[in-house]
């Protein structure tokens, strides 16, 4: 009996994992290989990308975009380290401009827009952020406050010499949580872990997060302004389409819909 | 749900399955048989996955194996490609992540052969390697069964590591449980929630499958004596 159990259990587990082998997406044989765009994307672009994607596969019927998103500083790594991205979307314009000095780059780096930052408190919060300002962080309420990681991610930066400029940093320095990207961080305050966070405007504006919570915009001379580029990289596969992607992205529909996702264009 | 994520993790889990068979039955043989001096080194090097943080062991497959790194290079001018960011990347790092989950169980089932047995065989004049084949398996399955499937469900859940030399590229290393940590983060918690519990019944059942096999007494119908 145990072996006739034995036996059909082996069995069975060989077929799962035969059946697993060839489990998922085959890639595409020559012929019928769709154009792609794959993308690395800072993720306080999250929606208002996976918007401006949709308006684009619109316009290019039969083209592919892949997004991945994430901080800036970790995909400057990985496309130093061979990451197959065929765009990327940095948060801080210095990330691509090192991609450049790499000899990484395909023509040069572009700008797409400047970041904002607010402070974010959730809906039902007893602090008062619209009129409070800055100086939420120092109330006894705000015992937790997420801001992005500074060593990687732009948007942390930012946060940390808003609140340096503004004289509030020694007072809360101990209260801070590192989200790992300004997505992640807006998580963190989303779901009430932390009682304030320091977000992304794009993110406060997003529709998922819109109704949730209040928030008070830092001065655009508290911290440095936060100029977004990216750029187009050399190993890209269909340079042409990157091409088409990035100019969708500065033209003017991209201008538009980054406009109402409050990425502060430069007025030239 | 993420289903581009869930197959790729369970064809990521198969292959690491298999080739961990393939790799692990030799390391668990002779770390059951030898009498080597030094052999207590060789298990330590086998066990640490077990205790390093995996941001270490995909910090340094990606100094490795990127461009610049040595087997890296090697690979590139074999091959024109290099293993990071690629489904051959984590296959590579998802074997030696999940080195110890195989290799520990199997070491355990084929030392708990009784040795009196091999030796019978070896004496009838049955070679080494049919007496493994005839022997030592047959008496082990339930050990190196267990080992499978501790490999592959260790492997279905890895997160550290694919992070680290995947990349994050939607059906090529965007795994299950990295699909999920994206959908939390953009607050997509229905999506994360389905594969989440998808991976926790998994889990179970493959840690219930696991306990059960290893039970002495195997009735389907329990009686009192």
């Amino acid at each position: 009996m145990k072996a006739i159990v034995k036996g059909s259990l082996l069995v069975g587990v060989l077929l799962i994992l035969g059946a697993g082998l060839f489990a998922g997406p085959r890639p595409i044989s020559g012929s019928e290989k769709k154009r792609r765009v794959t993308i690395a994307a800072a993720s306080d672009l999250k929606f208002a990308l996976d918007e401006l994607v949709n308006g684009f596969r619109a316009e290019n019927p039969g083209a592919e975009v892949q997004v991945t998103y994430g901080s800036s500083g970790n995909f400057l790594a990985q496309i130093s380290n061979g990451a197959p991205f065929d765009v990327f979307l940095s948060a801080d314009v210095a990330y691509p401009r090192k991609l450049v000095e790499q000899g990484l780059v395909q023509d040069d780096v572009f700008l797409y827009a400047v970041g904002r930052i607010v402070l974010w408190v959730p809906k039902g919060s007893s602090l008062a952020v619209e009129q409070l300002g800055m100086k939420t962080l120092v109330e006894p309420a705000a015992k937790r406050i997420a801001i992005a990681n500074p060593q990687h991610a732009p948007y942390g930066r930012a946060a940390e010499s808003a609140m340096k400029s503004q004289g509030v940093y020694d007072a809360v320095k101990d209260k801070l949580v590192l989200g790992e990207n300004i997505a992640q961080t807006a998580q963190f305050v989303e779901s009430g872990n932390a009682d304030v966070g320091i977000i992304a405007l794009a993110l406060a504006l997003a529709p998922v997060m819109k109704d949730k919570g209040q928030y008070w915009e830092v001065p655009l001379d508290a911290y440095p302004r936060m100029e977004q580029g990216g750029a187009i990289l050399k190993r890209a596969q269909d340079v042409e389409l990157a091409k088409r992607f990035r100019d969708y992205l500065i033209g003017p529909q991209g201008k538009a819909l980054l406009e109402r996702y409050g990425f502060f264009l430069p007025k030239e | 749900m993420d289903w581009a994520a869930i197959s790729l993790s369970v064809r990521l889990s198969a292959w690491t399955t298999l080739l961990l068979l393939v790799l692990g039955l030799p390391i668990a043989w002779w770390l059951a048989s030898s009498r080597w001096r030094w052999k207590f080194l060789v298990e330590a090097v086998v066990s640490l996955p077990l205790v390093l943080p995996p941001t270490v062991l995909g910090f340094y497959l990606l100094l490795l194996l990127g461009p610049r790194g040595s087997v890296g290079r090697a690979l590139e001018s074999l091959t024109g490609h290099t293993l990071p960011f690629s489904f051959g990347g984590l296959l590579v790092a998802s074997v030696l992540y999940s080195l110890p989950f195989a290799v520990q169980p199997f070491t355990a089932a084929l030392a708990g052969v009784d040795r009196r047995l091999i030796e019978a065989s070896w004496c009838l004049g049955v070679s080494r390697f049919q007496t493994f084949l005839r022997v030592v398996l047959p008496l082990s399955a339930t050990g190196i069964l267990s080992g499978m499937v501790l490999t592959f469900a260790h492997t279905l859940g890895e997160f550290g590591v694919v992070l680290m030399v995947g990349g994050n590229l939607e059906g090529r290393t965007r795994t299950a449980s990295i699909s999920i940590y994206d959908s939390v983060q953009a607050l997509d918690y229905d999506s994360a929630s389905r594969t989440a519990l998808l991976l926790l019944v998994f889990s179970f059942v493959v840690l219930a499958l696991t306990y059960g096999l290893q039970r002495r007494v195997w009735a389907p119908w329990p009686t009192r004596s």
